[in-house]
């Protein structure tokens, strides 16, 4: 195959990548968003003093740590179909479509992840700032609200980061699920036009320019928060 | 199936990682552009697509290859290929974990086996690893644990592991809560057998050396 038809090739399908991305970004946006606000409250109460508190988050935290995002995913699109009570409930027609389980899996997942590094953050926060606000009067919710969580959103930043970084990758498993995000799209091309290597690496270096115009990107973000204005340069 | 596929990964991807710390801390600044390279196309690209490159990315390759030996179907197997695309990534993150625990040994502890006469290979063996194990085992027991979790992606090119074998039973029993349950487990388990043999293998790394108390 010469050049200029392998050049024609990817033009021909380059919308199809495009849209194979767009869906990428989509899943992964709304997944490390949703999965944030899931992951306070589970961060929260892991990070609490009685273990009756600790002890929910901790289960579920470690069963989505501990097990592959793929298995989670065909759990939630092939598994919960076994059970009658969930066909027939309200929610089967999202239940049913591999975008909504994809998604769910996918935030379930980093929830679980984030919280994780939230409850570092949190103790992570120097004992003697927490022990300072308690000692000017403020009530254990204002510490939280104005010293704890302020200055664990900074520590944890440059993990959550990392953490979107990580979901991109592992987003690349929804194709299973017949969804067509980036690595869809490379499948379907393969089965059409039996070029495995070329879209493979196409596919690639979509991910790789993705990694690193967000890398950029967060490391403005530390610069904006000021991450860094506590340490000694 | 997937622990064997896991240990054989661990053992590419230690050497990988060992090659790839050398390689970035090297004066040489050639070698230092290739540890770097390797490591960034490795951690920006999705395990995912490392796996199926391995497999299906191969095959002219492997074909081309087996021309010359006499046997133009040489192909890949999938364990061979899933070894060789996880082992890929855990080296990536292995010469990070490497990296740093290099770094952190004095370079008088070479310089002095340099003096007593000792070959680069010998002080390497000796003095360096036996050191660099103690710190680098944390770091790489996340890296195992995590690679654990990734054998599953090798289902996706029919490799007979756990993932696989579930798939086979939901479909066969038309109950894949249960198996796909039965298999998150067995992960579960898994990964707390290797936790208490981590925690062991630091134990005893750790022997002699005090330990920083919060």
């Amino acid at each position: 195959m010469s050049w200029a038809e392998r050049w024609e090739m990817i033009v021909r399908w380059a919308p199809m990548l495009w849209d194979g991305t767009l869906v990428t970004l989509q899943l992964v946006g709304i997944a490390v968003v949703v999965g944030l606000f899931f992951a306070i409250p589970l961060g929260l109460a892991r990070a609490s003093r009685h273990w009756y508190i600790r002890a929910l988050p901790y289960s579920y935290i470690f069963f989505f740590r501990g097990t592959p995002l793929l298995l989670q995913l065909f759990l939630v699109y092939y598994g919960l179909s076994q059970f009658e009570v969930v066909r027939d409930s309200v929610l089967w027609p999202y239940l049913r479509e591999p975008y909504w389980c994809a998604l769910i899996t996918m935030t379930l997942h980093t929830a679980a992840y984030i919280a994780e590094i939230l409850r570092g953050a949190i103790q992570a926060v120097p004992p003697g700032e927490v022990e300072a606000a308690r000692a000017l009067g403020m009530s254990r919710r204002q510490a939280l609200q104005h010293i704890i969580l302020p200055r664990a959103i900074r520590i944890g930043l440059p993990a959550y980061g990392n953490e979107i970084i990580l979901m991109l990758k592992a987003s690349a498993v929804v194709y299973t699920v017949t969804l067509l995000d980036i690595m869809g799209v490379v499948r379907t091309l393969n089965a059409r036009t039996y070029q495995y290597e070329m879209f493979f690496l196409i596919a690639g270096l979509i991910y790789l320019v993705i990694t690193l115009v967000f890398t950029q990107l967060f490391k403005l973000v530390e610069r904006w928060l000021k991450v860094d204005a506590s340490r000694t340069r | 199936m997937t622990i064997r596929l896991s240990l054989a990964s661990v053992v590419l991807g230690l050497l990988l990682g060992l090659l790839g710390a050398s390689a970035k801390i090297s004066s040489n600044i050639a070698l230092r552009g290739a540890g770097g390279f390797y490591t960034s196309l490795v951690r920006g690209v999705p395990e995912t697509l490392w796996v199926l490159m391995a497999y299906y990315g191969t095959t002219s390759l492997m074909n081309w290859l087996g021309s010359h030996f006499g046997n133009p179907h040489l192909t890949l197997s999938p364990f061979a290929a899933g070894t060789i695309a996880l082992g890929l990534c855990f080296g990536a993150y292995a010469t990070e974990v490497f990296r740093g625990a290099l770094l952190s040994l004095h370079p008088g502890q070479r310089e002095a086996g340099l003096a007593l006469g000792m070959s680069r290979l010998r002080i390497f063996w000796r003095i360096t690893l036996p050191q660099l194990w103690r710190v680098a085992l944390p770091g790489l027991g996340n890296l195992y644990l995590i690679m654990l979790k990734d054998t599953a992606l090798v289902s996706l090119i029919s490799l007979e592991e756990i993932m696989r074998k579930a798939q086979v039973a939901a479909n066969a029993t038309k109950e894949p809560f249960t198996f796909y349950f039965m298999a998150a487990l067995i992960y579960l388990g898994l990964t707390v057998v290797i936790m208490a043999a981590l925690h062991w293998f630091e134990y005893r790394a750790n022997r002699g050396y005090a330990r920083t108390e919060l």
